[in-house]
């Protein structure tokens, strides 16, 4: 298979992810979004690092997982906040940073 | 630090007297004082009407010190100037310093002599105000720029001192600011004179320009080289300096409605000595008249024109102190009068000056003793018949009265008479000017006999005609004494300066002038003069002082020209008309164009700045998705045009 499948899958992932993001108003499907676009993007670092045969595409990979990781320990405990105190996860509600 | 530098200074010029080193203690001392009772506030409220009093009289002490020491020189080095310390230096060069000579000596003396004694009048005049200290405080800080003023050895320190006392007469005046007419009083007051005051700047600056200095014995010194038109210049805006200061002819109108001050206030600002600096500023700057007939003559059509204008305005005034007032309109344009005709009128203008200071503030502290005894009412009409229940007061007022009739020997036979005198001199192949201002001068004398006589019948003959339940009573002693004193020199200050020979004394502080005979025989005028002075106190006892004399108690009916002078010849009207409209008219203009010019484009600057604001707010609109949405176009834009350079 070439790259180029790859590529157009991790392009796929990328707008599904950058689409849910945009139009999900569910702060955790959101959230699932960003996974998706970080995900896609290490697709593209792996299919580019093996077309190479060079490693550091799949290093930078592990450390796109590894941060991703934290941002959802992150993300989430800021969701679960959110949610006690307004008992709602949706992104619309949380406008108040235009005040 | 002071004393240094008037050494060092004394050190390099020849030696000036240790009296006149100190003379800028005269000025100094009630400065002083009207600051510390300023400062201290209520604090002073018990002694401070006594500090007030005190500096006055220091001020008076060191003054006759000066004077004395005066005396002791020659003649020819009497004129002293006393450097107090240097101001700016540079190429504008300016020292404050002091000019002691016979001139300004004259005037410290009458200043600080009038001034203690209408200081211990209002001691009890004002012993009832709250703000008794305040009063003070004026008073003094009035002392100090008068001296100032009359001390001054350059023009620009005359004009602090000019200003100093235009402030404190507006300080004065307003002093009852809480009624509002008199506040309006003393802003009018402030207004007239700052219009003079742009005569005196004009002043300065041509002087500057044309010699490179203001101080007064370099300008008068180079008097005699400056061109005529230049000369005239001066003598014409310092004029219109003069004419705001005295309340001559055409900025006279302020005068008669300063008299809301406080009494003591009318006697010592508004009759003895500040309304005189413009005669003294005519006569100081005498050496540029002499160069200047133009300005010279207009000098004597402003002062015949102001004597005649005071002296009508005089006779239909029921208001004493505005009667007063007008009197001493009347009075100083006689004074003016004299200063035009050059040094020998000159020297009458300053003995008048003097002569009247004292008899004009004995009449005027007498008013207040009246208006003290009848509850503050100033209406002539409501008088009457005061002679047996305020003896004291109707004893000085009536030297007062003698005096400004110039009846003889009392004081202003000597100054008034002379002056009327010296009008009928005219220039050589000028003679209309000896017959037109002699008979003016003349004229002049009848009427004030007539008014004077009308309001001294008025007051103290005829029936009583007071309001209800009025208990008339002599007024405490500390203020028949002023009063007193004052009398004894509305009687004798004439006869003893004619005596002294006060024209010697001066004459050297003046330029030197010739005598000419005056146009009719010196005694002809003399017998004139009294024959009016009789005739018009004669019709006043007739009409109002005489036991038939029948006086309304309102303003009777009367004919135009007796209305006029009650509105003080219209001059408000007139006023009202030519300036104080189109002024507003202009105002009116000006702020409208501030309003929509000026203000409107800032306004439509903001007002478009806020739309487009608006319109650029309505992106911040608190969504999160939207914020990405806006990231997301950003960035694929930012590859879009990466991409493209690429190609």
């Amino acid at each position: 298979m070439s790259v180029m499948a790859y590529l157009i899958l991790a392009s796929v992932l990328f707008t599904i992810g950058a689409v849910t993001v945009l139009v999900r108003r569910n702060s955790i499907v959101v959230f699932m979004g960003v996974e998706l676009m970080l995900n896609a993007a290490n697709l593209a670092f792996l299919a580019f690092s093996r077309m190479w045969g060079d490693f550091a595409g799949q290093l930078a990979a592990f450390f796109v997982m590894v941060v991703a990781a934290a941002e959802v320990v992150v993300g989430l405990a800021i969701i679960v906040a959110l949610f006690r105190t307004r008992r709602t996860v949706s992104v619309d509600d949380e406008n108040l940073l235009r005040h | 630090m002071i004393e240094n530098l008037v050494l060092s200074s004394a050190d390099a010029v020849p030696a000036v007297s240790t009296a006149a080193q100190w003379s800028w203690l005269v000025v100094a001392i009630p400065l002083a004082s009207a600051g510390l009772l300023l400062v201290l506030g209520s604090v002073a409220d018990k002694w401070g009407h006594l500090v007030g009093v005190a500096a006055s009289a220091a001020a008076f002490v060191v003054g006759l010190w000066t004077f004395i020491d005066l005396l002791s020189r020659p003649v020819v080095e009497r004129a002293q100037d006393v450097a107090v310390f240097d101001w700016i230096s540079g190429p504008l060069d300016l020292d404050v310093g002091l000019r002691v000579d016979q001139l300004s000596l004259a005037f410290v003396l009458l200043v600080t002599f009038v001034g203690t004694l209408i200081h211990i009048y209002s001691v009890a005049y004002m012993a009832h105000d709250p703000d008794r200290r305040r009063f003070f405080a004026y008073l003094n800080l009035f002392v100090a720029a008068m001296l100032l003023l009359v001390m001054a050895d350059s023009y620009v320190v005359l004009f602090i001192g000019w200003e100093g006392v235009g402030l404190a007469s507006y300080l004065l005046i307003g002093f009852w600011n809480q009624r509002e007419e008199y506040a309006v009083a003393a802003k009018k007051a402030f207004i007239a004179n700052r219009v003079g005051d742009v005569g005196m700047l004009i002043a300065m600056m041509i002087m500057f320009s044309e010699l490179g200095s203001l101080r007064m014995d370099e300008v008068l010194g180079a008097a005699e080289s400056m061109s005529a038109t230049t000369a005239t210049l001066i003598g014409l805006a310092l004029l219109l300096a003069a004419c705001g200061k005295s309340a001559q002819f055409p900025l006279q109108s302020w005068l008669g409605d300063a008299m809301a001050g406080p009494t003591p206030v009318s006697a010592l600002i508004h009759a003895a000595t500040m309304v005189t600096a413009g005669v003294y500023l005519v006569v100081r700057s005498g050496p540029i008249f002499e160069q200047a007939p133009g300005a010279r003559l207009a000098v004597l059509i402003v002062g015949a024109i102001t004597l005649l204008y005071g002296a009508i305005v005089g006779c239909a005034k029921d208001d004493m102190k505005k009667a007063l007032a007008a009197s001493t309109m009347s009075q100083i344009g006689y004074m003016m009068l004299a200063a035009g005709l050059g040094p020998v009128g000159a020297v009458f203008a300053i003995m008048h000056l003097l002569t009247h200071g004292f008899f004009k503030a004995g009449l005027f502290l007498g008013a207040g003793s009246v208006m003290h005894a009848m509850a503050d009412q100033v209406d002539m009409r409501r008088f009457g018949a005061l002679d047996k229940v305020m003896k004291v007061t109707w004893l000085t007022f009536m030297m007062g009265w003698l005096a400004i009739l110039g009846v003889p020997p009392f004081a202003g036979f000597f100054s008034k008479d002379k002056i009327i005198e010296q009008a009928f001199v005219a220039p050589a192949g000028q003679l209309w000017q000896g017959w037109v201002f002699g008979l003016v001068a003349l004229l002049g004398a009848g009427i004030t006999a007539f008014y004077m006589s009308r309001l001294f019948f008025l007051v103290f003959y005829g029936k009583a005609r007071w309001t209800d339940g009025q208990h008339p009573h002599e007024s405490p002693a500390l203020m028949t004494v002023p009063m007193m004193i004052l009398a004894l020199g509305s009687v004798f200050l004439g006869l003893v300066l004619t005596m002294i020979k006060f024209d010697d004394y001066l004459a050297p502080a003046l330029v030197e002038g010739h005598h000419g005979e005056p146009v009719v025989n010196a005694y002809v005028i003399m017998g004139t003069t009294l024959a009016l002075v009789v005739v018009g106190a004669w019709i006043a006892w007739v009409k109002f002082g005489s036991a038939k004399a029948n006086v309304p108690v309102l303003p009777p009916a009367a004919d135009g020209l007796v209305r006029a002078a009650r509105a003080d010849l219209y001059q408000d009207t007139v006023n009202n008309a030519l300036l104080v409209r189109p002024g507003q008219a202009l105002v009116r203009v000006a702020t409208q164009t501030d309003d929509q010019v000026v203000d409107g484009a800032v306004r439509g600057l903001a007002w478009l700045l806020q739309g487009v604001g608006a319109l650029v707010a309505r992106v911040q609109n608190g969504y999160a998705r939207s914020y990405a949405a806006t990231m997301l176009a950003g960035v694929i834009l930012l590859v879009a045009i990466v991409l493209a350079g690429r190609m």
